[in-house]
């Protein structure tokens, strides 16, 4: 009998981590493209830092930091009544950590590939840095924009080590699919592991195709410019 | 008047360059900056229109400071009522052409100035045209004109023309003449063509080595 109730808080999971990846994101990934500030080498590796760090060392450090054994844990659960090991928002914390640069380096990516000149245009027509952003380099960059919430969106779906780490395995409140498919093999129920996997296989293909069909659209646009 | 007075040393592939200019333009005046690559042209008018700061000078344009190192104002490029002109047009991507011109009008602005440079420049069956769609002509035309929206006091034009064919150069060129005249405006192309440094301008400044090696009229340069 299929549980859908795991991929209900993947997909909630994924949702609410791409929202506010894209709201965190777009202003990151602008500050890095433009900034002439030495210090976003640093910023740049630490954003990068998920893509090449095991899952299990970053849920490792968040479950000591968001424990109440710990100085930080212990302060949000007294004084703000937050307890973020093995509960949802922990999940979502850790899922932004996780998944940020495939939100932030896809956008940076396309700002740094829009010509200078079109920034250089709009100041010299009278109009601020928001303005500029708003009405000029986001509309074109829309295939990046889309590439980055499509790709944080499918990593967020396809995470394991960070969510076992900093949510275990709590029905309808940290049991994402990648950790129903484990708990089913633990179980020797493999007919259901198959069932859930081949769902996030079908899923993560098409997640993958959509990307590069907009990007091969992108690139002929920018070839037919 | 305008009044310029830099100094910047800029980095390039054959190592530092120190710029060093001090130069006045009148009213009225078209002065082409002349002169071998990387010789800090397009420089000078990037720091004139406050896309790039200088390392120490002034820049004052009809009595107004722009730029004083010594009194620590920085007019940003906003501010200066300046029109600029780049080599690739610079039209955004996602505007037709008369939401090009439009996006330069200063906000609550009537939009009469735009049809009438529309009507002046024979754009107005393009205006609901994307830029992908134009020659390249089409674009260098629509770029010259988003630029004067703002009824700008200085019109900087780096190698604007270069990358056209002749027939829409001369074209293009008389724009330039038509548009300095009408405005009024302080005028500087950065060119490599000594025929349009002919046509156009009354002035040459001759660079070399970052620094004005010589200021004389056109006719001058093949003297």
């Amino acid at each position: 009998m299929w549980d859908f109730a795991p991929f209900i808080l993947t997909l909630k999971l994924s949702l609410v981590t791409t929202a506010i990846l894209f709201i965190v994101g777009v202003p990151l990934a602008y500050w890095l493209a433009y900034s002439r500030f030495k210090i976003k080498v640093v910023v740049e590796a630490l954003v990068a830092l998920p893509i090449v760090l095991p899952p299990s060392v970053l849920g490792f450090y968040l479950l000591l930091a968001f424990s109440p054994q710990n100085t930080f844990g212990r302060l949000l659960h007294e004084y703000l009544d937050i307890q973020f090991v093995f509960s949802f928002p922990g999940l979502v914390i850790a899922s932004l950590i996780y998944s940020m640069p495939f939100m932030v380096q896809p956008i940076q990516s396309g700002f740094q590939q829009l010509p200078r000149t079109l920034l250089d245009a709009a100041y010299t027509l009278g109009k601020g840095r928001m303005t500029t952003l708003i009405k000029v380099l986001l509309p074109n960059i829309k295939a990046s924009l889309l590439t980055g919430c499509i790709l944080a969106f499918a990593h967020t779906i396809g995470e394991f080590g960070v969510v076992l780490m900093v949510g275990g395995n709590i029905p309808d409140e940290t049991r994402v699919i990648s950790i129903a498919i484990y708990d089913e093999v633990e179980s020797m129920n493999y007919d259901k592991a198959n069932m859930y996997s081949i769902a996030l296989l079908a899923f993560s293909f098409m997640i993958l195709t959509i990307v590069y069909i907009i990007n091969y659209n992108h690139r002929r646009k920018i070839e037919i410019l | 008047m305008m009044k310029i007075n830099l100094t910047h040393t800029l980095i390039g592939a054959d190592g530092p360059l120190h710029l060093n200019i001090d130069v006045d333009i009148h009213d009225g005046e078209l002065v082409s900056l002349y002169g071998p690559t990387g010789s800090g042209k397009s420089s000078i008018l990037r720091m004139i229109a406050g896309l790039m700061k200088p390392d120490d000078g002034t820049i004052e344009v009809d009595r107004a400071m722009w730029y004083s190192k010594s009194n620590r104002l920085f007019t940003k490029p906003q501010y200066r009522h300046v029109g600029i002109v780049f080599q690739d047009y610079s039209l955004f991507p996602n505007m037709t052409v008369r939401e090009n011109l439009t996006f330069a009008l200063p906000q609550g602005e009537p939009t009469r100035i735009v049809d009438e440079l529309l009507d002046i420049t024979e754009l107005k069956n393009l205006q609901h045209k994307k830029p992908h769609l134009l020659s390249g002509g089409q674009k260098q035309r629509i770029a010259l004109t988003r630029a004067l929206v703002r009824k700008p006091r200085v019109l900087l034009l780096d190698e604007p023309l270069s990358a056209l064919d002749s027939e829409m150069r001369a074209k293009l060129q008389d724009y330039i003449l038509k548009f300095h005249a009408e405005f009024k405006l302080k005028t500087i192309l950065v060119s490599h063509d000594l025929p349009e440094i002919m046509k156009l301008s009354n002035r040459v400044l001759v660079l070399e080595g970052g620094r004005i090696i010589k200021d004389c009229p056109p006719r001058a340069l093949i003297a």
